[in-house]
């Protein structure tokens, strides 16, 4: 928190105060360790050489920091009976990944519009049919998925996964958006009405660029889904095409006889980079998307 | 030329609720005409319906001569402003206004023109590189105003537009758009809910109650000769005192007198009154008087029908140019403007003179001005 929203408040004194204040952060940073550890665990160990993991303790710091681990996680490590390390795989959710975040959310950005500003008979009750796919199970479309994915030929494919990760997450971006232009001001539409505009040159001009804060949202939403899934991944994929939860999940199941802790913690933080990555980006966005939607326009 | 707007046997319902119940208006060309009435008589819902920003269940809206009914609201050749001003809170104050016509796609010499001319005429020309949050509300106002007039359409429409400026901005920028008004000579429909911009606006007031215009006509006809007891009441402030009672003979002639009045407190009634009144002897009345009608007795040069009465002061009220004297009679309360000078404590008697020539009689029943 920057200083200048900290400096105003006015808090009470003496040692009372400070003792509470003494435990308060001694509980949150007791808190902050418990979460932290198990990261902690893993970047160390994924630091480690395995002649180290066998003589030390799981606790002990690396002595001698080596990325051996790191590098064959990425590109020597075997993923069943390929030796390519997470790479290959890695790109496969890359490319599911990023259509199927787009798709949704420019979907869902178009679904929430129309659903709320050129309002229609029926909509409340289409809104609540969509509003239900966001309760359905995963596993309770896994059949019907599959036999639909067969017929149109996509089966195994990464595109057939795109499709799915893209209908799948509609329910969600529609709410998020739905939400969001609830709070728009009609006023806006129709000012923009008079001005001359339809429905796809007012989402476009004037609606979309108010929305980054709900666009935001919604792709970190989306893109932490998506990358995260396994399940439909091993459901829908094989081999070749499996994206990187699914490889990291070989990666660990395949042994040569010794256990390569270091290469599975690497290749665990590796899997997971992406979305810390989006956080980080996104969410620096997301903080100037708030602050600019709250000066009233 | 401006176009003038015609609507008949208008109605809008939303699902079961009739909004606008039957409304025929004839706006001529050039002319500012203030739709104005308590919330929820309907008067946004009639302006969107002229805007096309909402549809007609029955009748016609007819702008110059063509039928608009069908038509959406961007060729309707009409600009509006809004209450919340709606501009576009991601787009600079310039996009604001040339976003009309970059999607008419007018050139962009013209564009420019325009902006220039009308930017230069509301003194935002300094503003136009700014987002509207950084504006304050007036320049909001103003921008909104810009954007409404670079167009050039026929008819403005304005959907109360000054009710969210502090009371002193409202007033200079009534003068402003009256002003305006003067100069580009464009049809105006306004909807507002303060009566005194009706008043000081309008070339004619609509006084809209629940669905129904109940009377249109110019400030002055509104003022002096309201139709009814709701447009007696809305107009005015503070408004028209309504005092009930019954209409007797004295002495020959008729009288208006108070329900819960001392004997000798009866009004005496102007003869181009009594005459229309004469078969309704014992009917129960309303008499209106306006505020100004009733000052300090001898106060004021004299005239014909007056009527002096003693009375309490009960609250006094100074505004500045004139005090107001608040006393009752029977259960009515009722308020007097005198002169500050004239205007006595709280608690004293106080003599009042009543002019009964500018008084109105209303029918108790129906309401309607007799």
């Amino acid at each position: 928190m920057r200083q200048r929203s900290i400096g105003g408040i006015v808090r009470p004194k003496g040692w009372h105060n400070v003792l509470m204040r003494g435990s308060l952060f001694l509980v949150l940073g007791l808190f902050c360790l418990y979460y932290l550890f198990p990261l902690i665990v893993m970047a160390s160990t994924s630091l480690k050489s395995l002649a180290e993991i066998r003589e030390g303790t799981l606790l002990s710091l690396p002595r001698a920091i080596t990325f051996e681990a790191w590098g064959k996680a990425w590109d020597s490590a075997c993923v069943g009976v390929r030796c390519d390390g997470l790479k290959p795989f890695m790109w496969n959710s890359v490319a599911m990944a990023v259509p199927a975040v787009l798709l949704s959310t420019t979907l869902g950005a178009i679904n929430g519009y129309a659903l709320t500003k050129w309002r229609f008979p029926g909509a409340d009750w289409i809104f609540a049919m969509i509003l239900f796919g966001a309760f359905i199970p995963f596993q309770v479309i896994l059949l019907p998925m599959a036999r639909t994915l067969g017929q149109l030929g996509l089966a195994g494919t990464v595109t057939g996964l795109i499709l799915v990760h893209t209908v799948y997450g509609l329910a969600f971006t529609t709410l998020f958006f739905r939400n969001f232009f609830v709070g728009v001001s009609d006023g806006i539409l129709q000012a923009a009405k008079v001005d001359g505009a339809g429905f796809f040159r007012i989402f476009f001009q004037i609606v979309l660029p108010m929305s980054i804060p709900a666009i935001v949202v919604t792709v970190i939403w989306q893109f932490t889904q998506i990358w995260n899934d396994f399940l439909f991944g091993v459901a829908f994929t094989i081999g070749d095409s499996n994206p990187v939860t699914v490889a990291l999940n070989n990666v660990v199941n395949t042994s040569t006889g010794v256990k390569e802790y270091n290469v599975d913690m690497a290749a665990a933080i590796i899997a997971a980079l992406p979305t810390m990555l989006v956080y980080v980006v996104a969410g620096a966005w997301f903080v100037r998307g708030l602050s600019a939607g709250a000066v009233k326009g | 030329m401006a176009s003038g707007i015609r609507l008949s046997k208008l109605r809008k319902t939303f699902g079961s609720t009739e909004v606008i119940k039957g409304v025929d208006l004839t706006i001529e060309p050039g002319e500012f005409v203030v739709l104005v009435g308590p919330s929820g008589c309907g008067k946004s819902t009639l302006l969107n319906l002229i805007a096309g920003l909402e549809t007609v269940t029955s009748g016609e809206v007819r702008i110059g001569e063509a039928l608009v009914n069908d038509t959406p609201p961007r060729d309707r050749d009409i600009a509006m402003v809004f209450q919340s001003y709606a501009l576009y809170p991601t787009k600079t104050v310039h996009e604001n206004i040339t976003f009309g016509m970059q999607t008419r796609r007018i050139p962009h010499e013209a564009q420019q023109a325009a902006l220039k001319e009308f930017s230069k005429l509301l003194q935002i020309d300094h503003l136009l590189a700014r987002k509207p949050g950084q504006l304050s509300g007036g320049q909001r106002q103003r921008v909104a105003m810009g954007r409404a007039l670079v167009r050039k359409p026929e008819v403005f429409l304005f959907d109360e537009p000054l009710s969210n400026l502090d009371a002193k901005l409202r007033i200079s920028m009534r003068t402003e758009i009256k002003k305006l008004h003067q100069r580009l000579g464009k049809t105006v429909v306004y909807v507002t809910h303060d009566q005194i911009e009706a008043m000081t606006l309008a070339s004619r007031i609509a006084v809209m109650d629940n669905g129904h215009i109940r009377q249109f006509g110019p400030p002055g006809e509104i003022y002096e000769h309201p139709v009814d007891l709701f447009v007696a009441g809305f107009m005015g402030s503070p408004p028209m005192n309504m005092l009930p009672g019954r209409l007797r003979r004295r002495d020959g002639s008729l009288v208006f007198e108070p329900h819960g009045a001392e004997a000798e407190l009866h009004f005496p009634l102007p003869s181009e009154i009594s005459d229309r009144l004469d078969a309704r002897e014992g009917a129960e009345l309303v008499l209106g008087m306006r505020p100004e009608a009733i000052f300090a007795a001898g106060t004021e040069l004299p005239g014909p029908n007056r009527f002096v009465f003693e009375k309490t002061v009960e609250v006094v009220e100074p505004t500045g140019p004139d005090t107001m004297i608040v006393f009752s009679i029977g259960e009515t309360e009722l308020i007097a403007r005198v002169r500050p000078e004239d205007a006595r404590e709280a608690g004293t008697r106080f003599r009042f003179e009543v002019d009964l020539s500018k008084a109105k009689i209303f029918d108790a029943k129906s309401g309607q001005s007799l």
